[in-house]
């Protein structure tokens, strides 16, 4: 059976699966239940300064878009950082985490951008013996509008200047969590790098309006008749998510700095495509919010059936796999050809793909052969784009048939060659790098 | 010889008939059709349809599985509380059980395919030949287990997995039980029983006696003395029989030994059935013996029941199920008396029945059936032989919440039990409960 234990930055767990910093983890009733339920970790609630605490609105704080079927697909909040008293929140801390020893136990701290607040807080989290510390500067809304938060995410300067602020009053490890609120998620990591990070997590929710009440002229949530941006999270987030964890784990300058995965983690596949591309854990939050505590148990034996089946006996052996894979544009091998092929015994004749082919992208599928209904590709005219594949209603009905070297690309009538060649040395290219003489 | 030859007669239909009729009733999901139906499942809090199934099976967490691609994982989960999930995945009334509790009966009157989606993933994971359990070593206690049907398959899978040696008797050749000599023929197709008992007996430590017959070959207090425990899943062995006059002419057969004989059956093209066939009965053995004396070719099945359709204990979809295969259900009647010329049966004379003051009566009149076969579905008894003292109530070995019987050191489960819903589910449920009984009692 695979071994799934999970060794972050030092922080041990049973598995990689941590309640990311939200409701789940507000309180030690519920990551008490999460535990019961076999979370590997936590990140608590996000925990602000002493003093009256932040209040929350009392309509509705989320918003959602949904399947036909009623299935979540995006959640939206305007939910802002714990609401109950730091105190309360240390004390609970404290206990829980003497009673999980095996548990990962983190707190996520968000307090203004002033060196004195975070001296302040630091010794105060260190109290509780938690495992660590996560740096919320992601929250998009409300808390952003009083400087902190995806205020601080946004700004690299400040992100480097926290991080350091925080290394050096608290010997707990820091995990700085990064707001997808911006153009290039690459300067807030290197910053956080730079100031010492010891790992960054991500993403936190994205700035959305999740929809627009047609009758009272309001977004939605609606409160009072008004509403605001909240934070975008779920399954529609994760290709983002993916992208973003990507490009910071291969990006020459925070090569190897362990990432936390998050964003629309809902499943085992979700969990394991994240540690491909580099994360060292995943974190979750709306999958448990739409299905309770207990669906961690599908990603526990779906991630351990699995790397059972690869071979896989750690997560280390697969980790980061996929990392070098991830390219530029640029560097992608422009004499592979490739050719959609339709299985006419699977084909259940829908004429999707001839739709889609025909009407946006390069007419390459028929609809009709000798008056009769059928959908085959014309290989002259296909440019191996994977739309048909993409709107076609059965799995696999549509593959991509590699062609092999030696072959003749119908399309173009070249022969195919087995020389890897991309648009850097591309002919068409006014900046092709020609090979010396 | 052909399909209307009066008397009874094997041969009725042409091959491609039989293979027709007797394959498969539901065939197994293709894996798109095992997402499509596993995406409709909502994950309930403490779901119902986990309450309802007598083992209680953790059906959100498999179908989750199964979502997510996990099949193998998802029959770990099926397996974990039901080792006999594959043959309840094809038996169990899920219409009274699980699916009739899903929620979504409530939104769209149709349930999530819980039974189907069961059926899937055990399929995959026996293909495979996936174990999922390794004995540990033996802790050198020995329990005897009598009847290799559901119940006694059941407990002695759970107690090898706990280290025990078991010993399980049998009288009969192969071992399973009703699933191998009882279940409809297309419910349970592709010598099913079978693979699945080589299955469960796969884990280790269980050796099986066939041949050998409690009251017959050895008594309760051998078994007593030769074990540290003893567990009774003998089912239910005898039949009710016919009480009116002619019962003994040819032609009148007890349905449950007819169901045995069909299923024992190389070619179902050997199996003799009537032109006319009246069963008499409304559980689900009438109905089972009522269909497939159809299947087998019979012109004309009538299933005479004595009471009316509310009281029927075969559910609503096994009614339907038998009016598609073109057997006339009747009502309020009850046999009265064989008709039969030269020995051999011609007919049946039944009685109304009424209702007076809650008691069945019979109004006076009545009605002859033609016909040339009578299939008896009143019942199955418990048979006492063996038992020795045991404590029985109503016709059943009465147990406690554990499985303990009046004896100290046996246990029963199963159809012999009280308690239980006779259903191979139950039965299962039932012998797990009672081997981690024995755990706790030898521990
Ligand atoms: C025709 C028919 C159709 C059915 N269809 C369904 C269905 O579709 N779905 C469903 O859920 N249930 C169905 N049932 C009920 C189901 O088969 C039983 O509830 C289930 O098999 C009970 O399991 P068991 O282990 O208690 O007994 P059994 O399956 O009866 O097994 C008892 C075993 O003990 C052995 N035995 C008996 N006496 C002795 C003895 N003295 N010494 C040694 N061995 C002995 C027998 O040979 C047998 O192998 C059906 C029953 C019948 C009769
Ligand atoms: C209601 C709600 C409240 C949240 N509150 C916090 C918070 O206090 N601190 C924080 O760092 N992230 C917070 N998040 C963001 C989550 O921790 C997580 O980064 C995000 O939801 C993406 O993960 P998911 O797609 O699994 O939900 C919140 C998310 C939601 C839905
Ligand atoms: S989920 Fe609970 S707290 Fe929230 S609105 Fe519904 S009932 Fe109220
Ligand atoms: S979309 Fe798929 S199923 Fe529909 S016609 Fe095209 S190949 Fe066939
Ligand atoms: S009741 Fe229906 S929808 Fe709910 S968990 Fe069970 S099968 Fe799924």
């Amino acid at each position: 059976m695979a071994d799934i234990r999970n060794n972050f930055v030092g922080i041990k767990s049973p598995n990689p699966f941590w309640l990311a910093s939200a409701p789940p983890t507000d309180k030690a009733y519920n990551v008490e239940r999460a535990y019961a339920a076999g979370w590997g970790g936590v990140v608590w609630k996000t925990l602000g300064e002493e003093g009256p605490p932040v209040v929350n609105v009392n309509g509705p704080r989320y918003g959602a878009i949904w399947g036909a079927d009623r299935r979540l697909l995006g959640l939206n909040n305007i939910e802002l950082i714990t609401d109950r008293p730091l105190q309360v929140n240390l004390q609970e801390m404290k206990a829980v985490k003497k009673k999980w020893r095996d548990r990962a136990l983190i707190a996520s701290i968000m307090v203004p951008c002033e060196e004195e607040a975070w001296k302040a807080i630091l010794p105060l989290v260190e109290e509780t013996e938690a495992d660590g510390i996560e740096l919320n500067f992601g929250c998009p809304h409300g808390m952003s509008e009083r400087g902190m938060g995806a205020a601080v995410g946004q700004v690299p300067e400040y992100v480097e200047m926290v991080v350091r602020w925080c290394k050096q009053y608290t010997r707990m490890p820091v995990i700085t969590k990064l707001t997808p609120n911006v153009t290039d998620v690459r300067r807030p990591a290197r910053a956080a790098k730079n100031g010492g990070t010891d790992a960054v997590s991500l993403i936190n929710t994205i700035n959305s309006i999740t929809g627009v009440d047609l009758d009272t002229c309001s977004p939605t949530p609606s409160i009072d008749g008004k509403g605001t941006h909240g934070g975008y999270c779920g399954p529609a987030v994760k290709p983002i998510a993916l992208n973003m964890v990507a490009e910071i784990a291969r990006d020459s300058e925070t090569y190897g700095l362990p990432i936390s995965g998050i964003g629309g983690v809902t499943t085992w596949r979700d969990a394991a495509e994240f540690l491909m591309l580099g994360a060292g854990n995943v974190q979750v939050c709306t999958a448990a919010m739409t299905y309770g505590f207990k669906i961690v148990q599908e990603m526990i034996t779906g991630l351990e059936a699995w790397m059972d089946e690869k071979g896989y006996a750690t997560l280390d052996d697969f980790r980061g796999k996929a990392v070098p894979n991830v390219t530029d544009w640029q560097y992608l091998n422009l004499n592979y050809i490739a050719k959609a092929h339709i299985d006419q015994d699977a084909c259940i004749k829908c004429g999707r793909c001839h739709i889609a082919c025909e009407d946006t992208s390069h007419q390459a599928i028929t609809n009709m052969v000798n008056g009769v209904r059928h959908f085959e590709v014309i290989e002259e005219e296909c440019v191996a784009c994977n739309l048909c594949i993409d709107v076609c209603p059965v799995e696999s009905c549509i593959t991509m048939v590699e062609k092999q070297p030696g072959e003749i690309d119908k399309r173009t009538g070249k022969v195919v060659s087995a020389e890897y060649a991309n648009w850097t040395t591309h002919p068409n290219n006014p900046m092709a790098k020609v090979a010396a003489e | 010889m052909g399909r209307l030859e009066p008397g009874i007669h094997a041969g009725r239909l042409s091959p491609a008939e039989y293979e027709k009729n007797f394959s498969e009733l539901h065939p197994v999901f293709s894996d798109h059709e095992a997402l499509v139906a596993s995406d409709r499942c909502y994950f309930c809090y403490d779901a119902p349809c986990m309450t309802a199934c007598p083992t209680s099976i953790d059906v959100p967490l498999f179908i989750r599985q199964i979502s997510t691609g996990n099949a193998i994982g998802a029959a770990k989960t099926i397996f974990d509380q039901n080792i006999m999930g594959g043959m309840c995945a094809r038996v169990c009334p899920t219409e009274t059980l699980c699916e009739q509790a899903c929620v979504r009966n409530t939104a769209e009157e149709r349930p999530v395919e819980i039974g189907r989606l069961q059926r899937y993933a055990t399929d995959k994971a026996m293909g495979a030949g996936k174990q999922f359990y390794t004995r540990p070593a033996s802790n050198g206690k020995s329990v005897g287990v009598v009847g290799a049907g559901p119940a006694g398959l059941a407990a002695a899978h759970r107690l090898a997995m706990h280290g025990f040696n078991v010993m399980v008797y049998d009288h009969r050749e192969k071992a399973g039980g009703l699933n191998e000599y009882g279940i409809a023929t297309y419910k349970a197709t592709d010598d099913i029983a079978q693979k699945e008992a080589d299955y469960i007996l796969s884990v280790g430590g269980i050796d099986v006696l066939d041949g050998e017959m409690l009251g017959r070959d050895f008594t309760l207090a051998d078994l007593k003395a030769k074990h540290d425990a003893v567990f009774l899943g003998i089912g239910l062995g005898g039949v009710n029989a016919l009480t009116v006059e002619g019962t003994h002419e040819f032609g009148v057969v007890d349905a449950v030994e007819f169901i045995a004989n069909l299923r024992q059956a190389e070619t179902k093209s050997d199996v003799p059935v009537g032109r006319r066939v009246v069963v008499i009965g409304g559980g689900m053995t009438a109905v089972d013996a009522a269909v497939q004396a159809k299947l087998l070719g019979a012109e004309e099945v009538t299933m005479c029941y004595r009471r009316g359709q509310e009281h029927m204990n075969a559910s609503l979809y096994e009614q339907e199920l038998a009016a598609s295969k073109g057997v006339l259900i009747r009502h309020w009647l009850a046999p009265k008396a064989v008709l039969s010329h030269s020995g051999h049966v011609t007919g049946i004379t039944m009685a109304y029945t009424h209702l007076e003051n809650g008691l069945l009566k019979e109004t006076g009149h009545t009605v002859d059936i033609a016909c040339d076969q009578i299939l008896t579905a009143i019942g199955q008894t418990l048979d006492i032989a063996g038992l020795d003292t045991i404590r029985i109530e109503k016709g059943k070995i009465v147990i406690d919440e554990e499985g303990r019987t009046s004896v100290a050191g046996v246990w029963a489960g199963g159809d012999c039990a009280t308690g239980g819903e006779d259903l191979t589910v139950s039965a299962v449920a039932m012998g797990r409960d009672a081997a981690m009984s024995i755990i706790k009692a030898l521990a």
